[in-house]
């Protein structure tokens, strides 16, 4: 886990504990700083995956953001109160239809 | 310098060309497949990954006919391709549907049902209605939209996964002996036959053209006049979901991994493959009323394809009358048919006669008033 010299002045909940997170930096930035590395894991075959490229591109920093599953977590900024969980596998469209 | 021999030389490393190279070379023939690659207008790597025989043959049972022999074969031809590509090609046959939207739909696709069985009765598979309850029972987990009112079921549909197919054919190809040549095309085919490709010559006693939209100007030079056109196809794929479509329905289909697979467009004599956001729109907007979920899912990739098209959309296979021992064969159904190419239409080939299913397939239905 990194020491941040400025640890921020934004607070998200991941999987309901506190992160503190700087303004204007993305989720997975703020992830990786607290040490938390697999954010998801894959609908095939279930292993773990955490944020890798950084830049949209490589779809393996998938998560659920306010209820939403699939976000790329590195292209979304933090925001005040945030919650972020863990995808298990596939995004359950119909869950989130019915919700 | 002396040109290289083969027993057959197939022109076209696609869907259509690769199932009768395979179906060449496990029967003995010392075969060549040449293939321009995947810089080609390639079909077969842009098409939807039915295995399909509901609805086709309306007015020509012939093609009704030969679609199902060629799902008489899958099973085993399945088989075959999965063990030379060494992973599982997905084939999944437990039935497709066609889902109606609103009232008359319904009625149109009972309409559409009824005739053609009453045109083909035995030649075509199966075909049913399924209501909304009796849909339901089928497939219990699927969240079907309000506007769903049933489906025409066929129980001997199915899919693929037509990637691994293709890489399947190839792989069983070269493992039967076959030579894979890719990288460019042919320009010329001379009688005898010599096949010119840059410096190359290549002499064969058997050619075949399955070139795809490539076709007629190499059929041409063996003087078989041979009408193909483009009709462009786009498709589009979601990120991976969780199971919820458990059988292949037209238009709209869900891959053993999770992604679902949506098309479909008809984009006439268009010669290139980009995508529109006019069609992606109205394809996802109708997938949206079959499956309502469907509506938060992020699509991740879309792509357009050229189907080789004949003027009456149904195949065209010939041997040369003025060329004995050269042939064509073309269709925009080269992953249904490919089971039906490696069997029983290479083995009509390799014996200098076409099979008897495919005798009213020939290109001379178009040249009726010149005749």
């Amino acid at each position: 886990m990194l020491t941040r010299p400025d640890p921020g002045s934004v607070t998200i909940l991941f999987e309901g504990a506190p992160i503190r997170a700087r303004a204007g930096e993305s989720v997975a930035s703020a992830l990786l700083a607290a040490g938390i590395l697999a954010v998801r894991t894959t609908p095939v075959s279930g292993a773990p995956r955490g944020p890798f490229c950084m830049m949209g591109a490589c779809f393996d920093c998938l998560a659920v953001v306010d209820g939403v599953g699939g976000v790329q977590t590195c292209l979304v900024p933090v925001r005040e109160g945030m919650r972020i969980e863990r995808q298990h596998g596939a995004r359950d469209v119909a869950a989130e239809d019915a919700a | 310098m002396m040109a290289e021999r083969f027993d057959v030389a197939v022109v076209g490393g696609g869907m259509v060309g690769s199932a009768i190279a395979v179906g060449c070379a496990r029967r003995g023939a010392r075969t060549v497949l040449l293939d321009e690659g995947d810089v080609a207008l390639r079909a077969a790597r842009g098409n939807f990954g039915l295995v399909w025989s509901q609805g086709k043959g309306d007015g020509m049972p012939a093609y009704a006919a030969w679609t199902r022999e060629s799902l008489r074969h899958w099973d085993s031809f399945a088989e075959a391709m999965s063990g030379a590509a060494g992973t599982d090609i997905g084939f999944r046959r437990k039935g497709g549907l066609i889902f109606t939207l609103g009232e008359q739909e319904w009625e149109q696709r009972v309409e559409d049902v009824r005739r053609l069985h009453n045109q083909i009765g035995g030649a075509s598979t199966p075909v049913r209605m399924l209501d909304r309850r009796e849909l339901e029972e089928l497939i219990p987990g699927t969240p079907l939209g309000p506007r769903v009112l049933g489906a025409s079921l066929a129980p001997e549909d199915g899919h693929v996964n037509p990637l691994l197919l293709l890489r399947g054919m190839h792989a069983a190809f070269r493992a039967a002996g076959g030579t894979h040549r890719p990288g460019a095309p042919v320009d010329a085919v001379r009688p005898g036959f010599t096949l010119h490709r840059g410096a190359e010559s290549i002499a064969a006693e058997r050619v075949v053209i399955a070139a795809g939209l490539g076709t007629p100007k190499l059929a041409a030079m063996l003087g078989m006049p041979v009408p193909v056109h483009p009709v462009r196809g786009q498709n589009m794929v979601t990120e991976r979901l969780p199971p919820m479509l458990p059988l292949p329905a037209s238009a709209i289909r869900q891959t053993a991994e999770g992604v679902v697979q949506i098309g479909v467009s008809y984009e006439e004599n268009l010669w290139e493959t980009a995508t529109t956001v006019k069609e992606l729109a109205r394809m996802a907007a109708r997938a949206v009323q079959v499956l309502p979920p469907l509506r938060h899912a992020r699509i991740v990739r879309a792509w357009g394809a050229l189907r080789p098209m004949t003027p009456d959309r149904y195949p065209i296979y010939a041997q040369s009358q003025a060329h004995p021992g050269a042939y064509v064969a073309v269709c925009h159904s080269g992953v249904t048919l490919s089971a039906a190419h490696a069997g029983p239409l290479a083995e009509g080939i390799l014996a200098g006669r076409l099979p008897d299913l495919v005798a009213e397939l020939g290109p001379d239905r178009f040249h009726a008033d010149a005749a």
